[in-house]
This record gives structure tokens, sequence and C-alpha cells, in this order.
């Protein structure tokens, strides 16, 4: 079981955390590569990494904290860079600089999609609504939702 | 069918509204416009909820027999599984890393055993590729919802928004906010439902401070993703969502405040 997990997880980090990841922006020759297990779950020792990369950079604010930024690496959601600060061994901190924000309708979306307050709650009968966001309603519960009132008004 | 809803599907008549239930939630579809309430209706609505129970049978964690459950337990790995496994645990492995480890797909239990649970990430994906069938249908504006989180489309990408309510967790019968949204994801994450099960993954703890975080993004997958960390991250949460590139939102406090958040 253990195994399969630290199979799994070296899997799944694979995708954000590919420093050498060849890229369009890197050539075939550069790459940085930083083998790391998955964040907080690191056990210290386990990262090694080593800068030679043309789109990497790492710098050190301290004898102890090594900052490492990894090459963009393009993921099937858009790209991802990475980011890590390293302190005797243990990755201290993880940024990610640069990553997918989803499809390139977001800003379009953002510019008019801003929540609008009501100033006094309301019942949604008396708000002119479409559908309801609210925390996990499950089938149980629906049928005392603000959404079942929508959908029984709209049958 | 007259000319005047064949050209304009945002018109201002009551949407056709479908309800049935999936993976274990209440999924409720409204449709407006040129096949809103046809056969290719019915049967792009039926393709939906095929699709979602199938994501249900894959993901589940509450069947034993799903692929997701055997991953778990180690009797199978994820090259044995249908593709889409692979796509959600990465984009879990995504999320964890953008919310600082405050979101995760693995949990632990009150044993201490690490478990694998994805359905932080399923919901919100799921529902966003069923959303697809409803592609088809031409001239068409939908609404999908799945237990308060939604995909919306307007046919024409200045027409009419649909208007999401968003609900007060204090009180789930009364609304806090009102959101118009002609194309994207709203999800919402809290309790009000549904008690104390979302917590810190790095702490354990359950929030304290907020109540509620609602999210509109690009599509339902990060809308959900970046709602759930937010709403892990506690106190964080809106300056955390304030920093998402594409995002707005909403966090509603404990002590009763709102807040509205535009990302970058």
């Amino acid at each position: 079981m253990r195994r399969i997990v630290m199979w799994f997880m070296s899997t799944l980090t694979a995708v954000v955390l590919l420093f050498g990841y060849h890229t369009s922006t890197s050539g075939p020759t550069s790459a940085t590569s930083a083998v790391i297990g998955s964040g907080s779950d690191v056990p210290s020792g386990s990262l090694t990494h080593s800068s030679s990369g043309s789109t990497s950079s790492s710098s050190g604010s301290s004898a102890q904290d090594t900052t490492v930024t990894g090459s963009t690496a393009q993921t099937r959601w858009g790209p991802v860079q990475v980011q890590i600060t390293v302190a005797g061994g243990t990755i201290t901190a993880v940024n990610v600089p640069v990553y997918p924000t989803g499809n390139p309708t977001d800003q379009e979306i953002n510019s008019s999609a801003l929540p609008q307050l009501i100033q006094e709650t309301l019942d949604a009968q008396s708000a002119d609504i479409d559908m309801v966001s609210g925390a996990t309603v499950t089938s149980d519960g629906y049928l005392q939702s603000l959404q079942a009132a929508l959908d029984e008004a709209g049958l | 069918m007259s000319a005047a809803s064949a050209t304009s599907p945002s018109v201002a008549t009551a949407p056709k509204r479908y309800v049935d239930h999936a993976m274990g939630m209440p999924i409720s579809l409204a449709l407006r416009g040129r096949h809103a309430d046809d056969g290719r209706a019915r049967d792009a609505w039926l393709e939906v909820l095929v699709d979602l129970r199938e994501a249900d049978r894959v993901f589940s964690t509450y069947r034993d027999d799903s692929y997701v459950s055997r991953l778990g337990r180690g009797e199978i790995t994820v090259a044995d599984c249908p593709p889409e496994v692979a796509d959600v645990l990465d984009l879990g492995c995504l999320a964890r890393v953008q919310s600082a480890g405050a979101f995760d797909i693995w949990r632990r239990r009150a044993d201490g055993q690490r478990v694998l649970d994805p359905s932080g990430v399923v919901k919100g994906w799921a529902v966003q590729r069923a959303s697809a069938w409803l592609h088809t249908l031409p001239e068409t504006d939908f609404c999908l919802s799945a237990g308060g989180d939604l995909v919306c489309h307007t046919d024409d990408p200045e027409g009419t928004p649909w208007r999401i309510g968003i609900e007060d967790p204090t009180d789930p019968r009364r609304l806090v906010a009102v959101v118009p949204v002609r194309r994207g994801g709203v999800a919402t994450s809290g309790t009000a439902h549904r008690g104390g099960h979302l917590v810190d993954a790095r702490t354990g703890s359950a929030p304290t401070l907020v109540a509620s975080v609602t999210v509109v993004a690009g599509t339902l997958t990060w809308a959900d993703l970046d709602a759930t960390a937010a709403y892990a991250l506690d106190g964080d949460a809106a300056r955390w969502l304030r920093e998402r590139a594409g995002r707005t939102g909403l966090v509603v406090w404990r002590d009763g405040t709102v807040e509205q958040v535009a990302g970058l």
C-alpha cells in the first residue's frame, strides 16, 4: 500500500512539479531537475535540485534558505510554474507564480460577474433569480431548499 | 416554434426546468431559447444524467467497487483506471499546491490512516464535463446546477445573464447576494447543509471565521476547487481569493459581514 501511495504521489506531483519538462520556451538541452514528493508530506532529504536551466533561477536569502524557480511547464490545464523555498533540506514554501486560469474568457466573466450584495436579505420569491448557489445540498435536504422552490415554480 | 424564439434565445420568458438526482445530489437544469422544451432538450438532459452517474461509478468513495475506492485501498494503480481518474488527481494536486496545502485529496482518518478522497475535485469537474452535452443545443441558454454549484452558458456572449442567488449560510432560505453570469461556473463552499465536514488539510481543523465562500470562474471545475480551498484557508479566504486571476467571489464571515472579492 505504502509503495503504491508513494508511486501515486510522484505521478500526481509530476504534472506541476516537473522542473525538467521540455517546453516550447526551453531548449531540448536546458532542463532543471527537482524531484520532490508532495508538499507537506515530503520527508526531509527527499529533495534534490540542480540549477542549470536557461529559464530557471536560484537565489539564497541566507545560508540555509534556497529558492528555486522551475521553468514553465505546459500541462493540459495550461502553463504552470512552481517556486519552492528550501531550508535545511525541507521545503518551507511553495509558490506558483504561473498557473492556469481555466479558460481565456475568464477576464471577460470577471468584469461582469461581481456578486451584488442585497441590502436586506431577500426570500427567493422576491429576488428575481434563476438558480441558487449554496453549500452542497444533498438529495435528502433538497426539498427544503430554495432551489426546490424555484424548480417547482418553473415545472 | 415562433420566429421570435428562434432569434432571441434570451428573451425574458421563464426558463424550462428539469430536475433529477445523481451523485447523491439534486440536479437542476434551466433551459431557455430554441431547444428549451423539445426532444433534443430532453435527450441532452438524459445524456447529462448518464454522464454524472458514470462519474459517480468511477469516483464515488461511497461505493466500495468504484475505481477510486479500489485505488485508495491499493488494489489497482492509476494506470488501471479510466483516463479521467488521472485528470482528476492532477487537478487535486494543482489545487493543493496553489492553496499551500489547505486543499488536499488525501485526508487523515481519526486513526491516522490516510484516505484518498477526491470528492472535492470530482463534483465541479463532473458537472463541468456533463454540461458539454448542453452545448449541443443550438441557440439555447443553459444553467446546470448540482447541489448548489452550477455552470452557466448563454448562446449570445452579450445575452441576458443568468441571475444566481447566493444563499445566506446562516439561513438557507434567504439570499445575501445576486451574481449575473453569462458563461462560467459558480460554486459555494460552506457547511450550511451538511455540518462541519470541510477542514484545512494541513491541520485537520474546521474553519472558525468563515461561514461560506462563493467563487465565480471560467469553469465550474475551478470555481469549485477555489471555493473549497478558500474556505479551508479560513481567515485568509478573501486575501487568497484576491490573488486568483479571473475569479470573483463572495466571502460571508461568521460575524455576519459579507465581503465582495474581485480577483486579479
